[in-house]
């Protein structure tokens, strides 16, 4: 709190820290430390962008939600089928798969978010279904259980080409990271991105202080679509290829066990959340290539008991105890 | 002269119980006005259906004259018709400012903004923050809710109403759950209300309701026994029998 008054704390709520830009020196650092590994790198980016479109999602507006790899999916399949038919130009790959994504969510949103709590869990896991469905069925534009075949993607900006070894992919990633965190970044600290703080902490009072609560949702919701469509687009453009499981209920799962196990609701949970979740699956499963979904989940007990708020909570609470002792 | 708020006929049923029965209420500008009755009466449907958490069976709704049964409650609220909540209804994961500023913020129409940040509005945050000073609970401004007593947590259910300038306010058992030794400070909050605002409030404190009311209306069993100043409440076998019987039980 360091003195500073309540009414300086909250209008400096929105100022850059220096701790913020931890994570992009590091992913700066990673594309010169990865190697070999440079590739699990880009796809960590690409679940960090997953779980920071969740986030909006389920730890700003509390929308809790099993489904949203339909979002990720559709993004994948979009662009992929874009890349085939029409043009391997990856940007624009990225805004197709990110417009596909946000009229599904809106369409979904629509319908589904009048419900809430166990029914709205509920449809959520329905959509993805039925699109994963759908997916399989229509073998000949998806390429069904095959997975779509033939995605080449073009040089980005006509200049960097997708090579074999993953920078162009790694450094494409990042940049699209960034751009998205900019802006979801900005959104949490608006009224707007507050108002959804709102609604999680109590729906019955914003509607009785004057907010059309259920347009905010939907709102909010169909940007997420639209960011997470971009991440599944990504997946496309950095591996050439769309295979059923973007839609699958695991990978709608992993990304909740990612963003909690980070912490929700902090911006920062997607990071460090998606970052351990992938390098210590892909540890894990080379030591124990059976049975590394038991460390994984007793891992995510111990947070959900121990640490609610997930690690960034945890970090939050032994800061705090060690400033206390200091004074 | 027009009502600031009137219901005309409005009923409420869920199934075969009539919780609103043919309700014509008036409430007049500036007016104190206090809505009494025993446990389970309606009072607090009464105010759902006022600023329509619940949709009424029948009747219509009229806010200075205009009718708002079919606006949503948000649509409410922002013509001036404002409540505050029996059992605290909270923000209770974010700063006491900012439950306040929140209010502000839907008021001034920023609500949705998605493009601009909360402290670029400094004027916002300092008007909720002289709000809090008013009703002497600055000191707890950077404090979440959920860390405060009871009795401070009433208070800022009044301090959210209050941000958004109402011209109606309903307010709901607002010393309820308060221990004796704060019900003052709650007391003196009411009494200083603005005079321009019409106030409703439902009170089973019959001290508290005889010192702030000019008008009083009693409700029994979802429709009204009867209305008029304190003196001719309090004259009223009828009232007597329904409210002091139930308190004897209660």
């Amino acid at each position: 709190m360091a003195g500073a008054s309540p009414v300086q704390q909250l209008i400096r709520a929105h100022r850059l820290r220096l701790i913020e830009l931890l994570p992009w020196l590091l992913a700066v650092l990673g594309y010169f430390g990865f190697g070999d590994y440079l590739p699990l790198g880009s796809q960590i980016l690409i679940m960090i962008l997953f779980a920071l479109s969740l986030d909006l999602v389920l730890g700003y507006a509390g929308i809790v939600t099993l489904g949203h790899a339909a979002f990720f999916g559709v993004g994948a399949y979009a662009a992929g089928i874009y890349s085939v038919h029409v043009s391997g130009e990856p940007l624009s790959g990225l805004l197709v798969g990110a417009l596909a994504a946000a009229v599904v969510g809106l369409a979904s949103g629509a319908v589904i978010l009048r419900t809430s709590g166990l029914t709205l869990l509920m449809l959520t896991l329905a959509v993805t279904s039925l699109l994963s469905a759908a997916a399989n069925d229509a073998g000949f534009i998806t390429g069904g259980n095959d997975g779509l075949q033939g995605v080449a993607i073009n040089p980005i900006l006509g200049a960097f080409s997708f090579g074999l070894f993953g920078r162009t992919a790694y450094l494409y990633c990042l940049a699209v990271l960034f751009v998205a965190w900019l802006f979801v970044r900005r959104l949490a600290h608006s009224p707007f991105g507050r108002s959804l703080a709102g609604i999680r902490e109590n729906a019955v009072r914003m509607h009785a202080i004057g907010a059309p609560v259920r347009r905010r949702l939907l709102t909010v919701y169909t940007i997420s679509a639209a960011i997470a469509g971009v991440a599944g687009a990504l997946l496309t453009q950095t591996t050439q290829f769309v295979g059923l499981t973007v839609l699958s209920f695991e990978r709608s799962g992993a990304i909740v066990i990612m963003l909690v196990l980070g912490g929700a609701g902090r911006l920062y949970g997607a990071f460090v959340g998606a970052t351990l979740y992938m390098i210590a699956q892909d540890q894990l499963a080379e030591m124990d290539p059976v049975f590394w979904d038991f460390w994984i989940g007793l891992m995510l007990v111990l947070i959900v008991l121990f640490a609610r708020g997930g690690i960034l909570g945890l970090t939050d609470r032994i800061l705090r105890l060690i400033r206390r002792r200091r004074r | 002269m027009t009502a600031t708020l009137e219901t005309i006929g409005l009923s409420r049923q869920f199934g075969a119980l009539v919780v609103a029965n043919n309700i014509g209420f008036r409430l007049e500008a500036g007016a104190r006005h206090a809505l009494i009755g025993p446990n389970g009466a309606g009072k607090t449907t009464l105010v759902n259906l006022i600023t329509g958490r619940l949709t009424p069976s029948a009747g219509r709704i009229l806010l200075n004259g205009a009718d708002i049964t079919a606006l949503r409650q948000d649509q409410r609220v922002r013509r001036g018709l404002v409540r505050t909540f029996q059992i605290n209804t909270l923000f209770k994961g974010l700063s006491v400012l900012e439950n306040v500023c929140l209010g502000m913020a839907e008021h001034a129409g920023a609500g949705g903004r998605m493009f601009r940040f909360v402290g670029a509005r400094r004027a916002v945050v300092q008007q909720a923050f002289a709000l809090l000073e008013r009703l002497g609970i600055a000191g707890d401004a950077g404090r979440l809710v959920r860390e405060l007593p009871y009795g401070r947590q009433r208070l800022v259910e009044i301090a959210i109403a209050l941000g958004l300038d109402p011209s109606v306010l309903l307010l709901d058992e607002p010393a309820a759950g308060v221990p004796a030794a704060e019900n003052r400070i709650i007391l003196d909050v009411i009494a200083q209300l603005p005079a321009s605002v019409a106030v409703l409030i439902i009170e089973h404190d019959m001290e508290l309701v005889f010192r702030f009311a000019q008008r009083i209306t009693v409700l029994v069993q979802g429709a009204i026994l009867t209305e008029g100043t304190p003196a001719e409440i309090a004259a009223d076998a009828r009232v007597r029998e329904v409210y002091l019987g139930e308190r004897q039980h209660g």
